[in-house]
């Protein structure tokens, strides 16, 4: 979090780096600590849907919990693709839950240990992108294998009348073609300004408190810190939201890609 | 901005690992832990929804059951009711006949004793008058001396009784 000057630079919790050097085939694939953060959001995804993994008959709180999300995605795709959704089920619900947990790996407050900062995956464009690129391809994969060619129509709405199919089917392809981007930018930017301003907000308080005149805490540093507690509820909240709207907007494009319209 | 300033040095890095960790989320948690779940959802949905439609079943049963063993109660109280009435019939039937023919019997023998009775009384009457005459005979004899036939006496006998 603190520059070598000891400024406050908010942009610090977003630096890679690397933890132990690994080349392949020429490429730095170095083990960093965004490959950390990711192998931290496995364990947790995986010790989540170990804990809902008793399958009883009367689930219990946990496993209620689990199946809880899982009913979540199951209905999201099902309302918006109908029954032939629960085949996307696995990848949506993969989808969500790397989204949400890295969400909230990032929020964990792991900076109370000294030296320990933690890392939000999804802050990084690199990572998104490839989430956003495997829903992407996966709407792509199955319009062309479903409908072949026919795949095209997508970009004719029906009732579309004759004197403007110059432009719609232009638009349609523009709004298709920018649907990886819109979904890669929106999560890579509510992240990042989100923990931009949180880390701000702390930047104030602590400024605040280290300054030399006695009323700069109260004026500067208490209210920055009331603040900062209603923007950590949000943020919590819009960790869920990112997650749910990636989620969901993957569930309607592959409605797109099943369905065609 | 290192999102971006430090895009070219890292991006094989972070694909690679994002691949792995999402391949292994995608392939262990997606298709290996989750379809067990929902399995596990969908056979309670379907045990609870079985049980409902047994127990709904039961419920119909237990409803036919109820109306049969109500209509059987109402036959059976019919029955019985038509066979209190007929028997209750036959019973009056039979003492009414039982009584007219006590009655006929009764007026028979009333009949028999009252005609008796007459000709008992007309014997009686004809055996009074033979000893009213016999005794006037004797009488007349006796006080006057006189022999009076019993053709005469006798129908002095009814000339008096004729009187008095």
């Amino acid at each position: 979090m603190a520059g070598e000057s000891g400024k406050i630079d908010p942009m610090h919790q977003f630096q890679i780096e690397p933890l132990a050097p690994l080349n392949i085939g020429g490429y730095d694939v170095s083990f960093t600590n965004s490959s950390l953060f990711m192998l931290i959001v496995l364990a947790a995804l995986w010790l989540f849907m170990w804990g809902g993994m008793k399958r009883d008959l009367v689930p219990g709180r946990w496993q209620m919990a689990v199946e809880g999300v899982t009913g979540f995605v199951n209905n999201m795709l099902t309302s918006s693709v109908g029954p032939e959704g629960k085949k996307y089920v696995p990848l949506v619900f993969s989808l969500f839950m790397f989204i949400l947990m890295a969400n909230f790996m990032g929020m964990m407050p792991f900076g109370i240990v000294p030296g320990v900062h933690p890392f939000t995956v999804t802050s990084h464009l690199t990572v998104t992108a490839v989430l956003a690129v495997l829903s992407f391809g996966t709407v792509l994969v199955v319009g062309f294998w479903r409908h072949g060619l026919h795949f095209f129509s997508l970009f004719v709405p029906h009732g579309t009348p004759w004197w403007l199919l110059w432009l719609i089917p232009l638009i349609e392809l523009f709004s298709f073609l920018i649907r990886p981007f819109s979904l890669a930018l929106r999560l890579f930017v509510a992240m990042t300004a989100g923990h931009v301003l949180m880390k701000v907000l702390a930047g104030f308080v602590i400024n605040g408190l280290n300054a030399q005149a006695a009323w700069v805490p109260f004026v500067v540093s208490i209210p920055s810190f009331i603040l900062m507690i209603g923007i950590t509820l949000l943020e919590l909240l819009v960790c869920a939201i990112q997650a749910y709207v990636f989620a969901l907007l993957t569930s309607l494009y592959i409605n797109d890609a099943v369905n065609l319209h | 901005m290192p999102q971006i300033a430090q895009i070219l040095e890292t991006y094989a890095s972070q694909f690679f690992w994002l691949l792995i960790v999402f391949g292994l989320i995608y392939f262990t948690i997606g298709k290996g832990m989750l379809p067990k779940i929902e399995a596990n959802m969908d056979a309670r949905d379907r045990k609870i929804a079985d049980d409902l439609a047994a127990a709904e079943a039961a419920r119909h049963e237990a409803d036919n059951l109820g109306d049969s063993g109500e209509a059987e109660l109402a036959k059976a109280r019919a029955e019985h009711q038509a066979k209190a009435n007929e028997a209750k019939a036959k019973a009056a039937k039979d003492a009414e006949a039982r009584l007219a023919k006590a009655d006929a019997e009764v007026s028979a023998k009333l009949a028999a004793a009252e005609s008796e009775l007459a000709k008992a009384r007309a014997a009686a009457m004809a055996s009074i008058e033979s000893v009213a005459a016999e005794a006037a005979a004797d009488i007349v004899a006796k006080v006057s001396g006189a022999k009076v036939s019993t053709a005469q006496a006798a129908s002095a006998v009814k000339a008096v009784m004729a009187n008095g």
